[in-house]
Protein backbone atom coordinates (compact mmCIF):
# COMPACT_ATOMS: atom_id res chain seq x y z
CA UNK A 1 0.00 0.00 0.00
CA UNK A 2 1.30 3.75 -0.61
CA UNK A 3 1.43 6.40 1.43
CA UNK A 4 1.16 9.98 0.60
CA UNK A 5 4.54 10.87 0.10
CA UNK A 6 4.86 13.49 2.85
CA UNK A 7 3.96 10.77 5.72
CA UNK A 8 6.46 8.65 3.94
CA UNK A 9 9.46 10.68 4.58
CA UNK A 10 7.73 11.58 8.13
CA UNK A 11 7.19 8.05 9.45
CA UNK A 12 11.08 7.26 8.17
CA UNK A 13 12.07 10.48 9.89
CA UNK A 14 11.02 8.59 12.95
CA UNK A 15 11.85 5.36 12.18
CA UNK A 16 15.62 6.37 12.16
CA UNK A 17 14.92 8.56 15.66
CA UNK A 18 13.64 5.26 17.05
CA UNK A 19 16.58 3.26 15.42
CA UNK A 20 19.30 5.61 16.68
CA UNK A 21 17.63 5.55 20.04
CA UNK A 22 17.69 1.72 20.31
CA UNK A 23 21.27 1.17 18.84
CA UNK A 24 21.95 3.60 22.07
CA UNK A 25 20.47 1.95 24.83
CA UNK A 26 21.87 -1.50 23.48
CA UNK A 27 25.15 -0.22 23.04
CA UNK A 28 25.52 1.75 26.17
CA UNK A 29 26.84 -0.67 28.15
CA UNK A 30 29.55 -1.44 26.38
CA UNK A 31 30.39 2.85 25.12
CA UNK A 32 30.78 3.50 29.32
CA UNK A 33 33.21 0.57 29.47
CA UNK A 34 34.78 2.15 26.56
CA UNK A 35 35.04 5.57 28.34
CA UNK A 36 36.25 3.80 31.51
CA UNK A 37 38.53 1.62 30.08
CA UNK A 38 40.87 4.98 29.53
CA UNK A 39 40.34 6.58 33.04
CA UNK A 40 42.57 6.32 35.64
CA UNK A 41 41.37 5.71 39.00
CA UNK A 42 40.77 8.71 39.95
CA UNK A 43 38.79 9.74 36.98
CA UNK A 44 36.64 6.65 37.77
CA UNK A 45 35.70 7.56 40.78
CA UNK A 46 34.93 10.98 40.21
CA UNK A 47 31.53 12.01 41.19
CA UNK A 48 29.69 13.18 39.43
CA UNK A 49 30.60 10.04 37.21
CA UNK A 50 32.52 11.24 33.98
CA UNK A 51 31.28 9.56 30.91
CA UNK A 52 33.96 10.68 28.19
CA UNK A 53 37.60 9.49 27.28
CA UNK A 54 39.90 9.92 30.61
CA UNK A 55 43.59 10.26 30.27
CA UNK A 56 44.77 6.70 30.96
CA UNK A 57 44.23 4.74 27.90
CA UNK A 58 47.41 3.15 26.80
CA UNK A 59 48.44 2.99 30.32
CA UNK A 60 45.54 0.91 31.28
CA UNK A 61 45.74 -1.23 28.60
CA UNK A 62 49.25 -1.90 28.44
CA UNK A 63 49.17 -2.87 32.13
CA UNK A 64 46.20 -5.37 31.89
CA UNK A 65 48.01 -6.99 29.29
CA UNK A 66 51.56 -6.94 30.47
CA UNK A 67 50.47 -6.87 34.53
CA UNK A 68 47.97 -8.62 35.06
CA UNK A 69 48.64 -11.77 32.16
CA UNK A 70 45.49 -10.57 29.68
CA UNK A 71 48.10 -11.20 27.15
CA UNK A 72 48.46 -14.73 28.08
CA UNK A 73 45.12 -15.57 28.58
CA UNK A 74 44.03 -14.37 24.88
CA UNK A 75 46.79 -16.45 23.77
CA UNK A 76 45.45 -19.69 25.66
CA UNK A 77 41.92 -18.97 24.69
CA UNK A 78 43.19 -18.48 20.85
CA UNK A 79 45.01 -21.99 20.52
CA UNK A 80 42.03 -23.58 22.93
CA UNK A 81 39.73 -22.14 20.39
CA UNK A 82 41.50 -22.43 17.25
CA UNK A 83 42.51 -26.08 18.07
CA UNK A 84 38.58 -27.11 18.51
CA UNK A 85 37.19 -24.88 15.38
CA UNK A 86 39.89 -27.13 13.09
CA UNK A 87 39.25 -30.51 14.52
CA UNK A 88 35.38 -30.56 14.78
CA UNK A 89 35.17 -28.95 11.41
CA UNK A 90 36.69 -31.97 10.23
CA UNK A 91 35.13 -34.70 12.21
CA UNK A 92 32.04 -33.18 11.31
CA UNK A 93 32.61 -33.02 7.89
CA UNK A 94 33.67 -36.92 7.80
CA UNK A 95 31.07 -38.15 9.55
CA UNK A 96 28.74 -36.09 7.28
CA UNK A 97 30.30 -37.49 4.61
CA UNK A 98 29.61 -41.29 6.24
CA UNK A 99 25.98 -40.66 7.31
CA UNK A 100 24.82 -38.64 3.50
CA UNK A 101 27.48 -40.72 1.02
CA UNK A 102 27.15 -44.29 2.61
CA UNK A 103 24.91 -47.25 2.95
CA UNK A 104 25.76 -49.37 6.34
CA UNK A 105 23.95 -51.50 9.07
CA UNK A 106 23.31 -49.63 12.17
CA UNK A 107 23.30 -45.85 10.62
CA UNK A 108 19.68 -44.77 11.83
CA UNK A 109 21.40 -46.13 15.15
CA UNK A 110 24.32 -44.21 14.38
CA UNK A 111 21.99 -41.19 13.80
CA UNK A 112 20.16 -41.30 16.87
CA UNK A 113 23.39 -41.58 19.17
CA UNK A 114 25.04 -38.46 17.57
CA UNK A 115 20.80 -36.48 17.75
CA UNK A 116 20.75 -37.49 21.51
CA UNK A 117 23.70 -35.67 22.53
CA UNK A 118 22.13 -32.59 22.08
CA UNK A 119 20.10 -33.06 25.29
CA UNK A 120 23.99 -33.37 26.80
CA UNK A 121 25.52 -29.66 27.71
CA UNK A 122 28.96 -30.17 29.55
CA UNK A 123 27.01 -28.16 32.27
CA UNK A 124 25.11 -31.07 33.24
CA UNK A 125 28.00 -33.55 33.79
CA UNK A 126 30.36 -31.47 34.68
CA UNK A 127 31.20 -33.43 38.60
CA UNK A 128 31.52 -36.71 36.43
CA UNK A 129 33.87 -34.85 33.11
CA UNK A 130 35.62 -33.81 35.82
CA UNK A 131 36.32 -36.74 37.49
CA UNK A 132 37.19 -38.50 33.94
CA UNK A 133 39.63 -35.95 33.01
CA UNK A 134 41.17 -35.84 36.37
CA UNK A 135 41.83 -39.79 36.30
CA UNK A 136 43.55 -39.11 32.49
CA UNK A 137 45.14 -37.28 34.42
CA UNK A 138 44.81 -34.31 32.15
CA UNK A 139 43.86 -31.50 35.21
CA UNK A 140 45.70 -28.03 34.52
CA UNK A 141 46.04 -28.96 30.58
CA UNK A 142 44.65 -27.76 26.82
CA UNK A 143 44.01 -31.42 26.19
CA UNK A 144 40.94 -30.93 29.16
CA UNK A 145 39.98 -27.72 27.42
CA UNK A 146 40.48 -29.06 24.09
CA UNK A 147 39.55 -32.97 23.10
CA UNK A 148 35.96 -33.52 25.13
CA UNK A 149 35.06 -30.68 22.66
CA UNK A 150 36.38 -32.07 19.61
CA UNK A 151 32.77 -33.22 18.23
CA UNK A 152 29.39 -32.02 17.89
CA UNK A 153 26.22 -33.09 16.64
CA UNK A 154 25.52 -29.49 15.65
CA UNK A 155 28.37 -29.78 13.32
CA UNK A 156 27.48 -32.72 12.04
CA UNK A 157 23.75 -32.52 11.05
CA UNK A 158 24.74 -28.86 9.81
CA UNK A 159 27.28 -31.16 7.23
CA UNK A 160 24.05 -33.41 7.15
CA UNK A 161 22.05 -31.33 6.19
CA UNK A 162 23.88 -29.36 3.86
CA UNK A 163 25.40 -32.38 1.89
CA UNK A 164 21.76 -34.00 1.00
CA UNK A 165 21.24 -30.45 -0.42
CA UNK A 166 24.21 -30.84 -3.14
CA UNK A 167 23.05 -32.70 -6.44
CA UNK A 168 23.37 -36.32 -5.85
CA UNK A 169 24.77 -36.78 -9.46
CA UNK A 170 28.12 -34.97 -8.43
CA UNK A 171 29.29 -38.18 -6.36
CA UNK A 172 27.95 -40.47 -9.27
CA UNK A 173 30.24 -37.88 -11.65
CA UNK A 174 32.85 -38.61 -9.37
CA UNK A 175 32.63 -42.53 -8.95
CA UNK A 176 32.51 -42.38 -12.34
CA UNK A 177 35.88 -40.44 -12.85
CA UNK A 178 37.71 -42.84 -10.24
CA UNK A 179 37.76 -40.36 -7.63
CA UNK A 180 37.11 -41.77 -3.97
CA UNK A 181 34.98 -40.40 -0.95
CA UNK A 182 38.28 -38.64 0.00
CA UNK A 183 38.93 -36.80 -2.95
CA UNK A 184 35.54 -35.89 -3.95
CA UNK A 185 35.42 -34.36 -0.17
CA UNK A 186 38.42 -32.51 -1.04
CA UNK A 187 37.50 -31.42 -4.53
CA UNK A 188 33.43 -31.18 -4.42
CA UNK A 189 32.10 -30.85 -1.34
CA UNK A 190 34.81 -28.65 0.86
CA UNK A 191 34.83 -26.08 -2.10
CA UNK A 192 30.94 -25.88 -2.40
CA UNK A 193 30.89 -25.69 1.59
CA UNK A 194 32.16 -22.40 2.72
CA UNK A 195 29.45 -20.76 4.02
CA UNK A 196 28.30 -24.33 6.19
CA UNK A 197 31.86 -24.04 7.48
CA UNK A 198 32.29 -20.20 8.41
CA UNK A 199 28.83 -20.67 10.05
CA UNK A 200 29.73 -24.02 11.88
CA UNK A 201 33.14 -22.05 12.77
CA UNK A 202 31.65 -18.82 13.85
CA UNK A 203 29.36 -20.12 16.55
CA UNK A 204 32.72 -23.04 17.53
CA UNK A 205 34.50 -19.50 18.31
CA UNK A 206 32.45 -17.59 19.92
CA UNK A 207 31.01 -21.04 22.30
CA UNK A 208 34.69 -21.68 22.67
CA UNK A 209 36.15 -17.96 23.48
CA UNK A 210 33.15 -17.69 25.98
CA UNK A 211 33.78 -20.69 27.65
CA UNK A 212 33.33 -19.99 31.69
CA UNK A 213 32.27 -23.11 34.44
CA UNK A 214 34.51 -25.67 32.47
CA UNK A 215 38.11 -23.24 32.75
CA UNK A 216 36.99 -22.17 36.21
CA UNK A 217 36.72 -25.75 37.20
CA UNK A 218 39.12 -27.57 35.26
CA UNK A 219 42.49 -24.79 35.28
CA UNK A 220 44.48 -24.10 38.83
CA UNK A 221 47.27 -22.14 37.03
CA UNK A 222 47.03 -18.88 35.90
CA UNK A 223 49.84 -19.50 32.70
CA UNK A 224 47.12 -21.93 31.18
CA UNK A 225 43.90 -20.15 31.92
CA UNK A 226 41.56 -19.23 29.77
CA UNK A 227 40.63 -15.51 29.10
CA UNK A 228 36.59 -15.53 30.64
CA UNK A 229 37.80 -16.91 34.04
CA UNK A 230 40.92 -14.21 33.66
CA UNK A 231 39.07 -11.52 33.76
CA UNK A 232 36.84 -13.01 36.86
CA UNK A 233 40.42 -12.98 38.41
CA UNK A 234 40.32 -9.31 37.68
CA UNK A 235 37.09 -8.18 39.76
CA UNK A 236 37.80 -10.38 42.90
CA UNK A 237 39.85 -7.20 44.84
CA UNK A 238 36.87 -5.84 45.55
CA UNK A 239 38.08 -2.69 47.42
CA UNK A 240 41.25 -2.31 45.46
CA UNK A 241 40.36 -3.25 42.34
CA UNK A 242 40.99 -0.63 39.19
CA UNK A 243 38.18 -0.40 37.38
CA UNK A 244 39.55 1.46 34.36
CA UNK A 245 42.20 -1.79 34.20
CA UNK A 246 38.68 -4.10 34.64
CA UNK A 247 36.89 -2.20 31.95
CA UNK A 248 39.95 -2.12 29.70
CA UNK A 249 40.04 -5.83 29.82
CA UNK A 250 36.79 -6.50 29.39
CA UNK A 251 36.69 -4.21 25.60
CA UNK A 252 39.92 -6.73 25.11
CA UNK A 253 37.96 -9.79 25.98
CA UNK A 254 35.27 -9.23 23.78
CA UNK A 255 37.38 -7.86 20.86
CA UNK A 256 37.96 -10.94 19.00
CA UNK A 257 34.37 -12.87 19.03
CA UNK A 258 32.91 -9.60 17.71
CA UNK A 259 35.73 -8.82 14.77
CA UNK A 260 35.28 -12.90 13.80
CA UNK A 261 30.77 -11.98 14.29
CA UNK A 262 31.08 -9.03 12.12
CA UNK A 263 33.42 -10.69 9.49
CA UNK A 264 31.30 -13.85 9.37
CA UNK A 265 27.72 -13.18 10.31
CA UNK A 266 26.28 -13.22 6.83
CA UNK A 267 27.55 -16.63 5.58
CA UNK A 268 26.19 -17.81 9.42
CA UNK A 269 23.18 -16.49 7.76
CA UNK A 270 23.78 -18.65 5.03
CA UNK A 271 25.31 -21.37 6.36
CA UNK A 272 21.84 -21.90 8.46
CA UNK A 273 19.67 -21.44 5.64
CA UNK A 274 17.96 -18.41 7.33
CA UNK A 275 18.30 -15.91 4.91
CA UNK A 276 15.68 -15.64 1.65
CA UNK A 277 16.09 -18.76 -0.39
CA UNK A 278 18.09 -17.68 -3.27
CA UNK B 1 17.11 -38.91 1.24
CA UNK B 2 19.08 -41.69 -0.84
CA UNK B 3 22.28 -40.34 -1.78
CA UNK B 4 24.04 -43.02 -0.89
CA UNK B 5 26.65 -43.18 -3.68
CA UNK B 6 30.06 -45.04 -2.51
CA UNK B 7 30.57 -48.77 -1.54
CA UNK B 8 32.59 -49.55 1.38
CA UNK B 9 31.77 -51.50 4.44
CA UNK B 10 34.56 -50.10 6.38
CA UNK B 11 35.11 -46.63 4.98
CA UNK B 12 31.97 -44.62 6.77
CA UNK B 13 32.89 -45.90 9.89
CA UNK B 14 36.08 -45.07 9.88
CA UNK B 15 34.91 -41.04 8.73
CA UNK B 16 32.23 -41.53 11.21
CA UNK B 17 34.73 -42.73 14.24
CA UNK B 18 36.33 -39.33 15.66
CA UNK B 19 32.94 -38.12 16.49
CA UNK B 20 31.53 -41.37 17.88
CA UNK B 21 34.32 -41.95 20.03
CA UNK B 22 34.81 -38.22 21.28
CA UNK B 23 30.68 -38.75 21.70
CA UNK B 24 30.96 -41.92 23.58
CA UNK B 25 33.48 -40.96 25.84
CA UNK B 26 33.35 -37.36 26.73
CA UNK B 27 29.60 -36.86 26.34
CA UNK B 28 28.06 -40.49 27.00
CA UNK B 29 30.34 -41.78 29.37
CA UNK B 30 30.03 -38.42 31.90
CA UNK B 31 25.79 -38.51 31.91
CA UNK B 32 26.05 -42.17 32.96
CA UNK B 33 28.57 -41.66 35.42
CA UNK B 34 26.62 -38.85 36.66
CA UNK B 35 23.90 -41.47 37.19
CA UNK B 36 25.94 -43.81 38.87
CA UNK B 37 27.26 -40.98 41.34
CA UNK B 38 23.91 -39.80 42.40
CA UNK B 39 23.29 -42.58 44.16
CA UNK B 40 26.58 -42.46 46.21
CA UNK B 41 27.76 -40.39 49.25
CA UNK B 42 30.91 -38.71 50.00
CA UNK B 43 32.30 -39.42 53.05
CA UNK B 44 35.17 -38.45 55.18
CA UNK B 45 36.43 -35.38 52.54
CA UNK B 46 35.97 -37.04 49.58
CA UNK B 47 37.97 -40.15 51.03
CA UNK B 48 35.39 -42.63 51.04
CA UNK B 49 32.38 -43.03 48.82
CA UNK B 50 29.13 -45.45 49.88
CA UNK B 51 25.80 -46.84 48.02
CA UNK B 52 23.24 -44.89 49.75
CA UNK B 53 20.46 -45.31 47.10
CA UNK B 54 18.39 -42.35 46.67
CA UNK B 55 19.24 -40.92 49.82
CA UNK B 56 20.42 -37.61 47.84
CA UNK B 57 17.28 -37.14 46.25
CA UNK B 58 15.21 -36.96 49.27
CA UNK B 59 17.95 -35.05 50.79
CA UNK B 60 16.82 -32.83 48.11
CA UNK B 61 13.33 -32.94 48.28
CA UNK B 62 13.15 -32.16 51.56
CA UNK B 63 15.86 -29.46 51.57
CA UNK B 64 13.68 -25.61 51.23
CA UNK B 65 17.11 -24.00 50.40
CA UNK B 66 16.98 -26.64 46.90
CA UNK B 67 13.11 -25.69 46.31
CA UNK B 68 14.19 -21.80 46.65
CA UNK B 69 16.88 -22.16 44.31
CA UNK B 70 14.57 -23.95 41.76
CA UNK B 71 12.05 -20.59 41.49
CA UNK B 72 14.85 -18.63 41.31
CA UNK B 73 15.89 -20.56 37.83
CA UNK B 74 11.71 -20.53 37.13
CA UNK B 75 11.50 -16.43 38.05
CA UNK B 76 14.82 -16.07 35.63
CA UNK B 77 14.20 -18.47 33.01
CA UNK B 78 10.39 -16.90 32.92
CA UNK B 79 11.75 -13.07 32.62
CA UNK B 80 14.70 -13.67 30.30
CA UNK B 81 11.71 -15.40 28.23
CA UNK B 82 8.93 -13.03 28.42
CA UNK B 83 11.20 -9.49 28.58
CA UNK B 84 14.02 -10.88 26.52
CA UNK B 85 11.44 -12.14 23.71
CA UNK B 86 9.21 -9.41 23.33
CA UNK B 87 12.21 -6.71 23.50
CA UNK B 88 14.17 -8.66 20.38
CA UNK B 89 11.05 -8.96 18.55
CA UNK B 90 10.47 -5.24 19.21
CA UNK B 91 13.57 -3.68 17.95
CA UNK B 92 13.96 -7.13 15.29
CA UNK B 93 10.72 -5.96 13.56
CA UNK B 94 12.02 -1.82 13.94
CA UNK B 95 15.45 -3.23 12.25
CA UNK B 96 13.62 -4.57 9.58
CA UNK B 97 12.13 -1.24 8.19
CA UNK B 98 12.67 -0.86 4.64
CA UNK B 99 14.95 2.63 5.00
CA UNK B 100 18.40 3.63 4.24
CA UNK B 101 21.10 2.33 6.07
CA UNK B 102 19.10 -0.47 7.58
CA UNK B 103 22.23 -2.83 7.45
CA UNK B 104 24.23 -0.53 9.51
CA UNK B 105 21.54 -0.70 12.07
CA UNK B 106 21.65 -4.52 11.71
CA UNK B 107 25.00 -4.74 12.44
CA UNK B 108 25.14 -2.29 15.55
CA UNK B 109 21.73 -4.21 16.92
CA UNK B 110 23.10 -8.00 16.78
CA UNK B 111 26.87 -7.04 18.23
CA UNK B 112 25.97 -8.47 21.24
CA UNK B 113 25.54 -12.12 19.68
CA UNK B 114 29.41 -12.43 20.50
CA UNK B 115 29.41 -11.23 24.14
CA UNK B 116 30.23 -13.07 26.85
CA UNK B 117 28.66 -13.81 30.28
CA UNK B 118 31.34 -13.01 31.91
CA UNK B 119 31.84 -9.45 30.27
CA UNK B 120 28.28 -8.50 30.85
CA UNK B 121 28.71 -9.41 34.11
CA UNK B 122 31.90 -7.47 34.76
CA UNK B 123 30.05 -4.57 32.83
CA UNK B 124 27.03 -4.88 35.25
CA UNK B 125 28.71 -4.92 37.90
CA UNK B 126 30.62 -1.58 37.65
CA UNK B 127 27.50 0.19 36.33
CA UNK B 128 25.32 -0.77 39.44
CA UNK B 129 28.39 -1.05 42.00
CA UNK B 130 27.53 1.84 45.15
CA UNK B 131 29.20 4.64 45.15
CA UNK B 132 30.61 5.11 41.88
CA UNK B 133 28.60 2.83 39.63
CA UNK B 134 26.33 5.13 36.69
CA UNK B 135 23.20 3.63 36.95
CA UNK B 136 23.22 4.32 40.60
CA UNK B 137 23.88 7.85 39.94
CA UNK B 138 21.51 7.69 38.06
CA UNK B 139 18.49 6.34 40.48
CA UNK B 140 19.61 8.40 42.88
CA UNK B 141 18.86 11.50 41.06
CA UNK B 142 15.51 10.43 40.92
CA UNK B 143 14.95 8.54 43.83
CA UNK B 144 16.85 10.67 46.16
CA UNK B 145 18.32 6.96 47.86
CA UNK B 146 21.41 4.88 46.78
CA UNK B 147 19.78 1.84 45.82
CA UNK B 148 22.01 -1.14 46.82
CA UNK B 149 21.48 -3.43 43.59
CA UNK B 150 23.94 -5.80 44.67
CA UNK B 151 22.56 -6.25 48.58
CA UNK B 152 18.84 -6.33 48.41
CA UNK B 153 17.63 -9.86 47.17
CA UNK B 154 14.72 -8.04 44.81
CA UNK B 155 17.35 -5.81 42.84
CA UNK B 156 19.75 -8.29 42.86
CA UNK B 157 17.61 -10.86 40.72
CA UNK B 158 16.73 -7.28 39.06
CA UNK B 159 20.18 -7.38 38.11
CA UNK B 160 20.94 -10.98 36.58
CA UNK B 161 17.81 -10.35 34.74
CA UNK B 162 18.88 -7.46 33.34
CA UNK B 163 22.04 -8.40 32.29
CA UNK B 164 21.00 -11.97 30.92
CA UNK B 165 18.40 -10.40 28.67
CA UNK B 166 21.11 -7.39 27.82
CA UNK B 167 23.41 -10.16 26.73
CA UNK B 168 21.24 -12.61 24.96
CA UNK B 169 19.12 -9.63 23.00
CA UNK B 170 22.25 -10.40 19.66
CA UNK B 171 21.03 -13.95 19.23
CA UNK B 172 17.48 -13.77 19.90
CA UNK B 173 17.18 -10.76 17.25
CA UNK B 174 19.35 -12.17 14.88
CA UNK B 175 17.46 -15.19 14.12
CA UNK B 176 13.58 -12.91 14.42
CA UNK B 177 15.24 -10.74 11.93
CA UNK B 178 15.77 -13.66 9.47
CA UNK B 179 12.49 -15.06 10.43
CA UNK B 180 10.95 -11.74 9.27
CA UNK B 181 12.97 -11.58 6.39
CA UNK B 182 11.46 -14.76 5.28
CA UNK B 183 7.67 -13.55 5.84
CA UNK B 184 5.44 -13.94 2.95
CA UNK B 185 4.47 -9.94 2.78
CA UNK B 186 1.74 -10.80 0.58
CA UNK B 187 -0.56 -12.05 3.58
CA UNK B 188 0.53 -8.82 5.21
CA UNK B 189 -0.62 -6.91 2.24
CA UNK B 190 -3.88 -8.72 1.73
CA UNK B 191 -4.93 -7.78 5.18
CA UNK B 192 -4.10 -4.34 5.03
CA UNK B 193 -5.82 -4.24 2.43
CA UNK B 194 -8.97 -5.87 4.15
CA UNK B 195 -8.83 -2.72 6.53
CA UNK B 196 -6.91 -4.98 9.41
CA UNK B 197 -5.06 -2.18 11.96
CA UNK B 198 -1.47 -2.41 12.37
CA UNK B 199 -1.94 -3.86 15.86
CA UNK B 200 -4.34 -6.89 14.27
CA UNK B 201 -1.52 -7.40 11.11
CA UNK B 202 1.02 -7.83 14.38
CA UNK B 203 -1.24 -9.91 16.21
CA UNK B 204 -3.02 -12.25 13.79
CA UNK B 205 -0.51 -12.27 11.15
CA UNK B 206 3.00 -11.41 12.22
CA UNK B 207 3.06 -12.71 15.37
CA UNK B 208 1.42 -15.58 13.79
CA UNK B 209 3.82 -16.69 10.88
CA UNK B 210 6.73 -16.25 13.17
CA UNK B 211 5.49 -18.62 15.98
CA UNK B 212 7.57 -21.49 15.22
CA UNK B 213 11.04 -19.21 15.63
CA UNK B 214 9.19 -17.86 18.71
CA UNK B 215 8.94 -21.41 19.47
CA UNK B 216 12.62 -22.33 18.80
CA UNK B 217 13.54 -19.25 20.81
CA UNK B 218 11.52 -19.81 23.77
CA UNK B 219 13.50 -23.36 24.44
CA UNK B 220 16.95 -21.98 23.65
CA UNK B 221 16.28 -18.82 26.13
CA UNK B 222 15.63 -21.55 28.58
CA UNK B 223 18.45 -22.87 28.27
CA UNK B 224 20.47 -20.46 28.15
CA UNK B 225 18.68 -19.32 31.69
CA UNK B 226 19.41 -22.53 32.98
CA UNK B 227 23.07 -22.59 32.20
CA UNK B 228 24.66 -19.63 30.28
CA UNK B 229 24.17 -17.43 33.47
CA UNK B 230 26.35 -18.96 35.45
CA UNK B 231 29.39 -16.86 34.34
CA UNK B 232 26.90 -13.39 35.04
CA UNK B 233 26.24 -14.74 38.59
CA UNK B 234 29.44 -16.05 39.65
CA UNK B 235 30.76 -12.41 39.08
CA UNK B 236 28.13 -10.24 39.82
CA UNK B 237 26.23 -12.01 43.08
CA UNK B 238 28.28 -15.36 43.81
CA UNK B 239 24.23 -16.61 43.96
CA UNK B 240 23.63 -14.25 46.72
CA UNK B 241 22.77 -11.88 48.63
CA UNK B 242 20.81 -14.42 51.05
CA UNK B 243 20.33 -17.12 48.06
CA UNK B 244 18.45 -14.29 45.80
CA UNK B 245 20.31 -15.40 43.13
CA UNK B 246 21.45 -19.00 43.19
CA UNK B 247 19.70 -20.69 40.72
CA UNK B 248 20.05 -24.58 40.08
CA UNK B 249 23.71 -24.56 37.97
CA UNK B 250 24.95 -22.11 40.30
CA UNK B 251 23.88 -24.38 43.41
CA UNK B 252 25.29 -27.38 41.78
CA UNK B 253 28.57 -26.14 41.43
CA UNK B 254 29.10 -24.79 44.98
CA UNK B 255 28.23 -27.99 46.14
CA UNK B 256 30.36 -30.22 43.77
CA UNK B 257 33.27 -27.82 43.74
CA UNK B 258 33.47 -25.66 46.99
CA UNK B 259 31.77 -28.38 49.42
CA UNK B 260 32.95 -31.53 47.39
CA UNK B 261 29.48 -33.26 47.82
CA UNK B 262 29.78 -35.08 44.58
CA UNK B 263 26.93 -37.36 44.76
CA UNK B 264 24.58 -34.61 45.97
CA UNK B 265 25.52 -32.19 42.78
CA UNK B 266 25.14 -35.60 40.59
CA UNK B 267 21.69 -35.93 42.04
CA UNK B 268 21.47 -32.21 40.94
CA UNK B 269 22.68 -32.92 37.23
CA UNK B 270 19.98 -35.89 37.15
CA UNK B 271 17.38 -33.15 38.13
CA UNK B 272 18.84 -30.87 35.31
CA UNK B 273 19.30 -33.60 32.84
CA UNK B 274 15.62 -34.77 32.66
CA UNK B 275 14.58 -30.97 32.30
CA UNK B 276 16.81 -30.28 29.39
CA UNK B 277 15.51 -33.79 27.77
CA UNK B 278 11.79 -32.96 28.74
CA UNK B 279 12.63 -29.71 26.80
CA UNK B 280 14.46 -31.17 23.49
CA UNK B 281 11.28 -33.68 23.56
CA UNK B 282 9.04 -31.22 23.12
CA UNK B 283 11.13 -29.00 20.51
CA UNK B 284 11.26 -32.20 18.45
CA UNK B 285 7.80 -33.26 18.58
CA UNK B 286 6.93 -29.67 17.42
CA UNK B 287 9.53 -28.76 15.30
CA UNK B 288 10.78 -32.23 13.34
CA UNK B 289 14.40 -31.01 11.95
CA UNK B 290 15.25 -28.05 14.17
CA UNK B 291 18.83 -27.97 15.04
CA UNK B 292 20.18 -26.62 18.48
CA UNK B 293 22.44 -24.02 17.81
CA UNK B 294 24.40 -23.58 21.02
CA UNK B 295 27.80 -25.35 20.97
Amino acid sequence: MQLPLKRRTRNEILTHIALIFVVLVVMSPVLFALAKSTQTRAEVYRFPPMLGPGTAGLFNYRAVWNQFDLGIFMKNTLIVAGIVMFFKTLFSMLAGLGLVYFDFPLKDFVFYFILFTLMMPTEIMIVALFKLVSELGWGDSYAALTVPFLASATGVFLFRQHFSSIPADLADAARVDGAGPVRFLWSILVPMSWNTIAALALIQFIYMWNQYIWPLVVIRENARQLIQVGLRGLTNQQDTTNWGFVMAAAILAMLPPMIVFILLHEQFTKGFALGREK
Amino acid sequence: MSTARFKGRWLPWLFLLPTLIILLVFLYYPVIQTFRLSFYRVAFLGLKTQFSGLENYIDLAKDSTYHHTVWVTVVVAAAVVVIGLSVSLAIAMLANQKIRGASVYRILLIWPFALSPAVAGVVFLFMFSPGFGVVNYITSLITGTELNWLGNPRLAILLVIMASVWKNLGYNIVFYLAALQNLNTEVLEAASIDGANAWKRFRHVTFALLSPMTFFLLITNITYSFFDVFGMIDILTKGGPLDATNVMIYNLYRDAFEYYKTGLASAQSVILFLLVVGLTLIQFRTSGRQVHYGG
